[in-house]
């Protein structure tokens, strides 16, 4: 336990704030701790976590994708036109399609950066401008609602009614979401790819000279990335049953909020899976004790805000810090 | 145990040449390095020294005609992966280690690297890392993070990994040139047990004293060529120094009697909990006071408190005879007191900038017009007269402070300060990273400063610098000053047995 | 030293490039469209940059000193939002000048505060300006959304107008607002000892402290100034829609980035100028107004702005390259 909270300190601490987040809400109201309030949790969140592991591999490799949103976008959008074309599909096909074309779109972030030797945060601010503009060009921003069923149908994983006839019940991406968490786990701790991603985000250049394939790791960090916006976009249409072009436009920077305030270090060689979960549940746990707690939605995100930066500056602890010393600044140079 | 002379050497070069773009950065060297042998490979900065290792761990290549046998073997061409499959590591400077994963984590790397991914399951790799560590006599938590750790046990964790990889020749580049001498002494030990494996270990090190202590032979090089290869028993300092340089080297006590002059720094009873206890100091217009010590000793902690980085919890500070109590180092400053950091690649000097910025960083408010904005033409004004003063050599102001050789950077640090008109100027380990001929020229700026009135403390790692550049020396030893030598009366080594005792 | 090198160093390196480009993009839309190269579109032009051109200022001074502030648009509603409570409050339309002056102290009080705040997250518990900014961009925005309750805020005075619609001597007003504001952030950045020490802390925050310079001072300083001029912004914004409303303006937040990047600015803080920025906020409206007369619609000058991005890093790289050839040649 001790080496718990001196190896992720970060982790750590945000576990117990949460807890005593459940706890409070759970003596404070009689809804919160219900099974129906939890399930409703998970459905509600699970796409953002999906993104958030996704988005953390980068992080680990020491860069950024801001573009990751806008991409399960254009996911959506040309994996419809797919669907459509073949007359249908089904939902291996869907995950086949939506995976790979979100691959594909990591992989142009992954070419550019590598190419050009620039900065994650430079290709992938102009590729979410490039990515939105030609979708919005060609969409026109019509929402598409005739989608194939088996896309929209929804799929219960979990249900079960109270004694009061209330229904709880999980759907089918909280499913996806455990296998996307786990696998992403998987790869980060139990491969040597994981091993070294988290040198490479840690120090590049020795990654480098140790032989490390920095191309192998940008398409590794990249294609991860775009793989889980594809598979959160598939899913995301699953639960609105339609497809909105600007939809997810500006979650990039919610779901970016929730993986640094889990520990995943700016500038990377730190971060894990849990920090990830407990990043997305303590923004999600906010928002619903609010809202258990009759306080207005308007004043949801103001509080969440305040509730964040309180969490920033009441800690002494980094969320990584400013590059301070020469080393941090070539370190941060290379990626 | 020295090696059997009559076994085939570890390595041994003939005829290497390497040249980038017209500059011939090796020409013809030969180079040969004995199984179980430690061997230091010796020279002033750009001498050629990090193209060598690089030639032969497979960085770069060598120039056609190059002969190169690796343990009794002849290799024609040689890559990175080849050369560690060939049991060849290096250690370089910044040491390459990652300081967010744990000791076990690094030491075990260069297992993890591969193109086809495979399973780590953790805890197989272990056992060995923890063989590696007590093979080297050293106790290290596997689980703590790197970054947690002292620049020293890095170095430990560098070796070991090397070793994980059957390493039987180590380069080492530059070790200690951040260690104190007690960390050196215990990395010597280590690299004594390696020899005492039958490793061959090729050591690179500006420090003299422990270039001939180490090492069996040394290899000197110059501008590219091969000076000679010399035993190291018999070899002295000076004569080393004069190997490398091509010039003699002046090594002579310095010190004067200044206790007449007015005190410009005096402390009485200073203390800063868990760093330094009751330092009680004077230092007087035109001194050097030299301040040595192990590691530990407070010596960098005592600067800081004085320039009001790290103010004091007790104590008095009198600047020519007013109590003084710097909040920030912006107080100190202003009332005339300069430090030297012993960091200058990340504290001394902001690397990407450039000289003429770095120049009048600390005196903006006197490069500014009427309209209270910047200069350009005092600033240049302000940068050419210190240039000129101090003599350094550069390209242009505007250049990055980073294109300039370590001497260099270091009289753009002591500029920088001088141009604040300190009464006061700290010093601390100011030589780091500095070539030998270099130093020389260093320390003659700072006897002229003090000629003129200067009152300078030296802070130093090394007993000769201190000996034979300061008016007097005092030791500190666990946070206080335990003693005061007159290196005119002293004895170098008089001095060395009483701090390594 | 050529006339380049002369040029090169009083502009910026990035600047000649930047200018080919722009002549460029003015002669192919002149060729494509007679209507590009009119009185009627410069004008236009000249009324639609500003207020990007100023949250480009707000975003480009934490960039240059190794941050970012992802909270510009919403410090700018906010700043709106206070100017507009103000004006409601001494009678919305028929509010006099004296009410706009109080409005806009406000507003730019708001501005500074909310940029403060961050300043001192940043400077003193050393958290990352990416996380520090962001939690003040939900926390504003919430703000902004609980006040308003998302609705608009409109009927302001008519003087306002010359503010958002007039012009001096056929010059826009925004666009004087905007180029004041740029010469302002120029001396500021090449002559003042804050500019200074921005570029010091952007290159190595603790070399910067131990050489004596105010760096946390320096750090509240960056982001309450960029605070400030996001509340120009948000003045302009409201003079110019007639109304104040949470969100406006959000597609920008990250156009200003793209524009300090497209203007060389490194992104890891240290080194760039205003004037290339300048230069590049110019080339984006041109490409955005080229293409609207054209008849493409704002998102596909967005995809341009993108791959525009993309197309100059490019060329950034094959320059560097073939520069470290000839290097090496000689």
């Amino acid at each position: 336990m001790r080496d718990f909270f001196r190896t992720y300190p970060v982790e750590a601490r945000l576990s117990v704030v949460l807890l005593l987040m459940i706890l409070g809400l759970s003596l404070g109201t009689d809804t919160f701790l219900t099974l129906g309030n939890i399930t409703s949790l998970l459905n509600n969140n699970a796409v953002n976590l999906i993104w958030a592991v996704g988005l953390l591999v980068v992080l680990i490799a020491g860069g950024i994708d801001i573009s990751f949103a806008v991409a399960a976008s254009v996911v959506q959008y040309v994996a419809a036109q797919v669907f459509m074309g073949t007359g249908g599909g089904n939902w291996a096909v869907g995950f086949l399609v939506a995976g790979l074309l979100g691959i594909g779109l990591g992989m142009i972030n992954a070419l550019l950066i590598h190419g050009f030797r620039v900065i994650s945060i430079v290709i992938t601010i102009a590729t979410f401008n490039a990515f939105f503009g030609l979708l919005m060009f060609f969409t026109k921003g019509r929402n598409i609602y005739n989608l194939p069923d088996w896309w929209t149908d929804r799929i219960f994983i979990f249900e079960r009614q109270a004694s009061d006839g209330t229904w709880s019940e999980l759907n089918l991406s909280v499913a996806v979401m455990i296998v996307c968490v786990v696998a992403t786990w998987g790869l980060i701790r139990l491969t040597t790819l994981g091993r070294q991603l988290y040198a490479f985000g840690d120090n590049p250049e020795g990654a480098r000279r140790a032989g490390v394939n920095i191309w192998q790791m940008q398409i590794v960090a990249f294609g991860w990335c775009g793989m889980m916006a594809g598979i959160g976009g598939l899913m995301q249409v699953n639960i609105a049953q339609e497809v909105v072009p600007n939809a997810l436009y500006g979650r990039e920077l919610d779901v970016l909020a929730a993986v640094v305030l889990g520990g995943a270090r700016l500038g990377g060689g730190r971060g894990t899976v849990l920090g990830c979960i407990l990043g997305v549940m303590f923004v999600a746990i906010t928002q619903n004790g609010l809202n258990l707690l009759g306080i207005s939605p308007f004043a949801f995100q103001m509080i969440i805000g305040a509730a964040i930066l309180l969490a920033i500056s009441s800690s002494n602890l980094s969320f990584g810090r400013l590059p301070r010393g020469a080393t941090a600044v070539a370190k941060v140079g290379t990626t | 145990m020295k090696a059997e002379p009559d076994t085939a050497p570890a390595l041994r070069l003939r005829n290497v040449s390497k040249t980038f773009g017209g500059v011939k950065a090796l020409q013809s060297v030969d180079f040969e390095v004995r199984s179980g042998e430690v061997h230091c490979l010796a020279g002033e900065n750009g001498c050629g020294k990090s193209t060598l290792i690089k030639l032969v761990t497979g960085v770069y290549t060598a120039d056609p005609g190059a002969e190169l046998q690796l343990f009794g073997q002849t290799v024609d061409s040689i890559s990175p992966t080849k050369a560690r499959a060939l049991g060849i590591a290096v250690i370089w400077q910044d040491l390459a280690l990652f300081p967010h994963m744990t000791v076990a984590e690094n030491i075990a790397f260069d297992e993890m690297v591969g193109l086809v991914p495979r399973l780590t399951f953790g805890h197989r790799y272990k056992t060995r890392v923890q063989a590696v560590l007590d093979r080297l006599n050293v106790p290290l938590n596997l689980e703590t993070r790197l970054g947690d750790l002292p620049i020293a046990q890095r170095q430990i964790v560098a070796i070991a990994r090397a070793l994980m990889g059957d390493a039987r020749l180590v380069f080492m580049d530059e070790p200690t040139a951040s260690l104190t001498q007690s960390e050196t002494d215990s990395l010597l030990a280590v690299v004594r047990t390696l020899s005492s494996q039958g490793i061959a270990v090729v050591f690179v090190s500006h420090r003299l004293a422990e270039v001939i202590d180490i090492s069996e032979r040394v290899t000197v090089l110059r501008d590219g060529k091969l000076v000679g290869v010399y035993p190291t028993e018999g070899m002295t300092q000076s004569r080393l120094g004069e190997l490398m340089t091509g010039a003699l080297l002046e090594n002579t006590v310095s010190a004067q009697d200044r206790s007449k002059a007015e005190p410009v720094l005096e402390t009485v009873g200073l203390s800063r909990h868990g760093e330094f206890y009751d330092v009680s100091l004077t230092i007087r217009r035109g001194e050097v006071l030299g301040l040595t010590g192990l590691i530990g000793a407070g010596r960098t902690e005592l600067a800081l408190a004085l320039i009001g980085m790290k103010p004091p919890d007790t104590g008095e500070t009198r600047l020519e005879g007013a109590s003084v109590r710097f909040a920030s180092i912006r107080d100190s400053i202003a009332r005339g007191v300069a430090y030297v950091s012993e960091d200058r690649l990340s504290l001394g000097l902001i690397q990407p900038q450039s000289i003429a910025d770095n120049t009048s960083i600390s005196v903006l408010d006197r490069i500014l017009n009427g309209f209270g904005l910047l200069s350009p033409r005092r600033q240049t004004e302000l940068v050419c007269h210190w240039i000129d003063e101090l003599a350094v050599k550069i390209g242009q102001p505007k250049d990055a402070v980073s294109t300039l050789s370590g001497g260099n950077q270091q009289r753009v640090v002591l500029a920088k300060w001088l141009a604040t008109e300190p009464r006061l100027l700290i010093l601390d380990s100011p030589t780091v990273g500095v070539d030998v001929g270099a130093r020389a020229g260093i320390f003659r700026i700072v006897r002229h400063l003090a000629e003129e009135g200067l009152a300078i403390l030296l802070i130093s790692d090394e007993v000769t610098e201190a000996m034979f550049n300061a008016d007097r020396v005092l030791h500190m030893a666990d946070g206080r000053i335990v003693g005061e030598y007159d290196p005119r009366t002293t004895s170098v080594p008089e001095l060395e047995a009483r701090i390594y005792a | 030293m050529s006339l380049r090198d002369k040029l090169n160093a009083a502009f910026g390196a990035e600047t000649l490039p930047l200018l080919v480009f722009l002549g460029l993009v003015f002669l192919a839309f002149s060729f494509a469209t007679p209507l590009f190269l009119t009185g009627a579109n410069l004008r236009s032009m000249a009324f639609q940059m500003p207020v990007l051109g100023l949250l480009t200022l707000a975003m480009l001074v934490p960039i240059l000193s190794g941050g970012l502030n992802l909270a510009i648009i919403f410090q700018a509603n906010i700043s709106g939002l206070a100017l507009a409570w103000v004006l409601i409050q001494f009678g919305g339309a028929e509010a006099g000048p004296g009410a706009f002056v109080l409005g806009a102290a406000l507003a730019l009080l708001a501005g500074a505060a909310s940029g403060a705040v961050m300043g001192v997250v940043v400077a003193y518990v050393g958290a990352h300006p990416i996380l520090v900014s962001l939690a003040m961009m939900i926390f504003l925005r919430g703000l902004g959304e609980f006040l308003t309750r998302g609705g608009d805020i409109s009927g302001f005075p008519e003087y306002m107008n010359v503010l958002g619609h007039g012009s001096v001597m056929g010059v826009p007003v925004p666009m004087i607002v905007f180029l004041v504001a740029a010469l302002m952030w120029h001396i500021m950045l090449r002559r003042s000892r804050h500019g200074f020490s921005v570029y010091m802390i952007g290159s190595n925050i603790q070399a910067s402290e131990y050489s004596g310079l105010h760096t946390r001072r320096t750090l509240v300083l960056i982001y309450a100034i960029s605070g400030m001029i996001c509340a120009v912004a948000g003045i302009l914004m409201a003079a110019r829609f007639n109304s104040v409303r949470v969100g406006h303006g959000e597609a920008l937040l990250l156009v200003t980035v793209l524009a300090c990047f497209l203007g060389g600015i490194d992104p890891f803080g240290g080194f760039g100028r205003v004037l290339p920025v300048v230069l590049a906020l110019i080339i984006l409206q041109a490409l955005s107004s080229g293409l609207n007369l054209i008849g493409a619609n704002q998102h596909l000058s967005t995809a341009v702005w993108g791959l525009f991005l993309i197309g100059v890093m490019a060329l950034r790289w094959v320059g560097e390259r073939w520069r470290n050839k000839r290097r090496r040649g000689t």
